[in-house]
């Protein structure tokens, strides 16, 4: 799998990072780069294996449907770039 | 005679597929601790999970996986005692995480189904094609300020129950229904609240259109519509649109729509304009959710009777009509006052009652059933007071009256107002006597052929007895004498 | 004061012969001579550390001393502590102060330790150098032979190996994704152990990848390391992945004889281009065992070979969804924009370094609609063989040794050209994160560079108890005692 640099662009986008236009050969380079060495993977026959999923293989544990967090709206917004009152704020999106 | 949109080349089938959002009743959030209730203090019911900081870690609260196995049993689905979490990747202020915890391989409740009926009697059956838990975002507030948004998390990380219909609806009238019997059934669940005014219930409706016979066409998506209104209006504006594109020789584009109710049309969602790539797979901070099948069949029993059991039970029982029964089960408050009045009474008569004064008086009033003047037992007591004998039914109504303003009980109106019956023979042939002597001209009229007088005379007499002469006596009387 | 092991200095203290805030002192004065060269700390709490000291003091007082009472610990800038900035050595996150303690730390303090700083990182614990921190990189305290040329100390917790190897903390917390505290304990010549995924806590720890994150111990011994261990480990009711079961006696187990346990040495460990000095200790470490009382037992680990690869499909995609978060808007820094995306992008892009930037990249594609089946899918399948050549190869052995990586500490700088080249220090680690099994670095050596190597111990899941009896038994037959040439207690 071999990237061109709109699939990047388009990648980059979904990550909401910017790339700037003469940043692009290099990462694009490394980039394939590291998915052509990952390409070796399918000399693997995984017929019929069950992925694994998480590193542990124990029963999910349940919580009580008690209240006890919250009422902490100060220590939430204290690290806020950018807090009136008691919102977060963002650049007014229009939808 | 089913729906269809007459466009200018012919009749058009309308599609119709709901996905409902159902918050799920809960004092804590689905994998934080932090409470759910509506209206508080922005940002106050926020813990370090709800708002993504780093190193926070999701625990799923068990009574929230509890509520959907219980609505899942209400649709009656399968339910998979395996099912897995995974992340919706994307990019939005009121999703802190930049990912929603969802389930979307192995979702907790499989097929199910719910039964409809329409104005017309008939009843349908829609297929459920599955229900799965998620978290709900955070709210935005578009219009505080002039170049920001503000981010409320409060909502964020409250449990939410997906359920996803089978698009097997063909028209607005059946998607309503199907949102008002889905509300109906968690309502009696106890499961959602469906408060679709305050969001606690959301529908979003997948819309196609075809000439009927034909395979599917492209369907768009409307989202966030706050009311079964809204839903019907949507399905038809959304519905009409697509006829319309299709019919000028363009392509219906999939895409995800808003319905501007002002103007009765659905627009374009500017931000959902790129195609989303959620990138889902399992949220590695979670185990799969096995559960345990003799829990589920706990749940099972202790489940509350349903509203279409419920229904058929009160036909069989109290030999009311499919009709009767449908209103009085609509609401479990409903149904459960209905069944109080009837215990050991007529009743018939407590339907009439709870159908008629009753929800007209609550209508009026703009009262629930929850908070009703009149309670189930001092409604019941009424009744008893028309059945022995003690008032009639016209002086009932007074004494209903009554009870409504002055919250007395019944007994002590009756005795305060002197509203007795009157079951004196003798009392009711000398007015009956009275009225005839006061009226000769009409008695004549009445003697000559005009039948319809009787009532007139029955109306006079009972002015004559304050209401308050026992209506078959007072028959018995005016049959004698005329 | 320097020359004492944590296990020693826990037993001085106890016996009074100096003071937790002596301690202390003596510490920070040798952080404040050293850390300007080593940079192994991005933030340095002496108020804190002193605090903490004088508590400590007030409890040996009291005859009340809790398990590490007094002992001045580095924390790596990935656990969040509680009123302390934790940048994990990102621009990103270079104003955050958690309001919140991680659990492990929490542990720490319950038990009475001493923190005398956040210790530096690869950014978001991705790295093998300690390269790519925005607060700079982190010096090895050793140099080759004959040479000032500055060394990676390994990654990621370059800065907690850095910093307990120049004997600037008597210990130090780290974390381990694909070997990033045993790498550098072999880089550094000192001790570090991941445990089996689940023994620690996660909550409070910046994720990375979430089913690879493990935190563990980096000391001087092996003794040191499950004594930190014993503290640090621990069921978590608010980390759904954290295991619940008891907390064994680690230290306890380092003395116990490794007569009769079965050795595994895989075969395709061994490859072509293996340097020879490597071949050469690992073949004295398996004589050490045998000489011990140990068998040795050749197993096979067919899947081995792709260990490296699938993890690097899996780190990404999971680094990806985790880093979503870092978007200016509740915590960290914000770049502004024009619009709301504009204002993501910019503060990401500003926040990120390439090395990030390049995994999340990655792990956004291989998430990708169309390629989820082939990436990740296909990845998580490999690490379920990966898995099960461990779990076959435990039926008949009770732990394995391995080198921990495949070349000595190198130099600043190096392998940054090509990302792959960088990735292939992890090939002998990554297989214990992708399976959950717990690895233990044992310094065994020096090179022809009088540089440390180390050996890695690889035992079964939550068998903890065995790995720490195995590296006990390499280290007493080591007798490793080389020091580095920048350390504390030393003139400069």
């Amino acid at each position: 799998m071999s990237l061109d640099p709109a699939t990047v662009r388009r990648i980059a986008k979904l990550a909401r990072i910017r790339i700037e236009e003469s940043q692009l050969p290099q990462l694009e380079r490394e980039l394939n780069g590291i998915l052509g060495w990952i390409e070796q993977l399918n000399e693997v026959n995984v017929e019929g294996v069950e992925p694994l999923t998480g590193g542990a293989q124990m029963a999910l544990k349940l919580r009580d449907d008690v209240v006890t967090d919250g009422g902490i709206s100060e220590q939430v917004l204290a690290n806020a770039p950018d807090r009136v009152g008691d919102f977060y704020t963002v650049p007014k999106v229009v939808e | 005679m089913s729906y269809v949109i007459e466009g200018s080349t012919g009749p058009w089938e309308v599609v119709i597929g709901l996905e409902v959002h159902a918050q799920v009743i809960s004092n804590a959030k689905l994998f934080s601790g932090a409470a759910t209730a509506f209206g508080a203090e922005p940002n106050s019911q926020v813990s370090f999970v709800d708002a993504a900081f780093p190193g926070m870690l999701p625990v799923v609260n068990r009574e929230c996986i509890a509520q959907a196995v219980r609505t899942g049993l209400g649709l009656r689905a399968h339910i998979n005692l395996v099912s897995r979490f995974d992340r919706k990747n994307y990019f939005y202020p009121d999703l802190p995480a930049g990912y929603q915890i969802s389930q979307y391989a192995q979702p907790i409740v499989g097929a199910g189904v719910i039964e409809i009926e329409l104005a017309d009697g008939s009843t349908r059956s829609i297929g459920v094609t599955r229900l799965h838990v998620e978290q709900d975002a955070g709210k935005s507030l578009h219009d505080q300020h002039p170049t920001k948004s503000y981010i409320d998390l409060n909502r964020s990380g409250v449990g939410l129950m997906e359920i996803v219909s089978e698009p097997d609806l063909r028209s607005p009238e059946e998607a309503g229904a199907t949102i008002r019997k889905l509300r109906s059934i968690m309502r009696y669940l106890g499961t959602c609240d469906g408060n679709m005014e305050e969001g606690s219930l959301r529908a979003d409706v997948n819309v196609s259109v075809r000439r009927p016979g034909e395979a599917y066409r492209t369907r768009c998506e409307v989202k966030n519509l706050n009311s079964v209104r809204f839903v019907m209006q949507a399905i038809e504006a959304e519905a009409t649109r697509q006829v319309g594109v299709w019919e000028s020789g363009g392509v219906v584009e999939q895409e995800t729509r808003l319905f501007d109710s002002a103007r009765g049309q659905t627009r374009s969602m500017r931000s959902k304009e790129e195609a989303h790539d959620y990138r889902y797979f399992p949220d590695p901070d979670l185990l799969p959710l096995v559960l345990d099948e003799a829990w589920v069949e706990e749940l099972r029993e202790k489940l509350p009777e349903l509203p279409d059991d419920k229904r058929a039970r009160f036909v069989r029982e109290y030999g009311l009509t499919a009709y009767d029964a449908g209103v009085l089960v609509a609401e479990r408050a409903t149904a459960d006052y209905f069944e109080q009045v009837a215990q050991g009474r007529d009743a018939k008569q407590a339907a009439n009652w709870v159908t008629g004064d009753l929800f007209a008086m609550l209508h009026r009033s703009g009262r629930t059933i929850e908070d009703s003047p009149v309670t189930a037992a001092a409604l019941g007591r009424l009744l008893d007071l028309v059945a022995d004998g003690t008032i009639n039914g016209r002086i009932a109504k007074d004494v209903f009256d009554a009870m409504v303003e002055t919250a007395e009980a019944p007994d002590a109106i009756v005795e305060r107002r002197g509203l007795r019956q009157v079951t004196d023979t003798a009392a009711i042939d000398a007015a009956v006597a009275r009225v005839l002597a006061a009226n000769p001209d009409k008695l004549a009229e009445y003697r000559s052929g005009k039948q319809k007088i009787y009532g007139f005379f029955v109306g006079q007499v009972m002015r004559e007895m304050k209401g308050k002469g026992n209506p078959t006596l007072v028959n018995e009387a005016l049959k004698r004498r005329l | 004061m320097f020359s004492l092991t944590l296990a020693g200095t826990r037993a001085a203290l106890r016996a009074r012969e100096f003071s937790a805030r002596e301690l202390a002192t003596a510490y920070l004065a040798a952080i404040e001579a050293l850390n300007p060269r080593l940079n192994a700390f991005v933030t340095i709490t002496p108020e804190l550390a002193l605090r903490q000291a004088e508590a400590a003091d007030a409890a040996l007082a009291r005859g009340e001393a809790g398990h590490l009472t007094g002992i001045p610990l580095a924390i790596k800038d990935l656990f969040c502590t509680a009123g302390v900035r934790t940048t994990a050595g990102s621009r990103i996150l270079a104003p955050f102060v958690p309001p919140y303690e991680s659990t492990v730390t929490s542990h720490l303090l319950r038990d009475g330790a001493v923190f005398l700083g956040k210790a530096n990182l690869d950014e978001f614990a991705m790295g093998s150098s300690n390269m790519t921190s925005a607060f700079g990189p982190v010096t090895n305290p050793w140099t080759r032979r004959g040479s000032n040329a500055r060394l990676v100390p390994g990654g990621s917790s370059g800065g907690s190996a850095a910093a307990v190897a120049a004997r600037l903390a008597l210990g130090a917390t780290a974390t381990d994704t694909g070997g990033s505290i045993r790498q550098p304990a072999s880089f550094c010549g000192i001790a570090g152990i991941k445990p089996t995924y689940g023994r620690c806590s996660r909550w409070g720890i910046v994720a990375f990848a979430s089913s690879l994150d493990q935190a563990g111990p980096l000391a001087r011994t092996v003794e040191d390391c499950a004594i930190l261990l014993t503290s640090m480990a621990g069921h978590d009711e608010k980390d759904s992945t954290s295991a619940d079961r008891p907390v064994p006696d680690f230290a306890a187990a380092c003395a116990r004889s490794v007569k009769g346990l079965r050795i595994g040495v895989p075969t395709e460990y061994r490859s072509d281009g293996m340097s020879p000095e490597i071949e050469a200790l690992w073949q004295r470490g398996l004589e050490w065992l045998r000489e011990a009382g140990a068998e040795i037992v050749d197993v096979s680990l067919p899947h081995t070979k792709y260990g490296l690869a699938t993890y690097y499909i899996v780190d990404p995609a999971e680094a990806s969804s985790n880093l979503a978060r870092y978007d200016g808007v509740r915590f960290g820094a914000r770049t502004e924009g024009a619009d709301l995306t504009d204002m993501y992008e910019n503060t990401r892009a500003a926040g990120f370094g390439a090395e990030v930037t390049r995994r999340v990249l990655i792990g956004t594609y291989v998430l990708s609609a169309g390629y989820y089946d082939a990436y990740y899918l296909r990845a998580q399948k490999i690490r379920a063989l990966i898995l099960r050549d461990f779990t076959e190869v435990f039926r008949k052995v009770d732990a394995l040794l391995t080198p921990t990586a495949p070349t000595a500490a190198f130099m600043q700088g190096e392998r940054m050209d090509d990302p792959v080249t960088m990735y292939l220090n992890d090939v002998f680690t990554v297989p214990a994160n992708m399976s959950g099994i717990p690895g233990l670095s044992v310094p065994a050596g020096l090179d022809g560079d009088g540089l440390p190597l180390g050996l890695q111990v690889l035992g079964k899941p939550f068998d903890e108890e065995t790995v720490f009896a195995v590296g006990a038994a390499l280290e007493r037959a080591a007798g490793f005692s080389a020091l580095p040439g920048i350390r504390a207690g030393m003139e400069q």
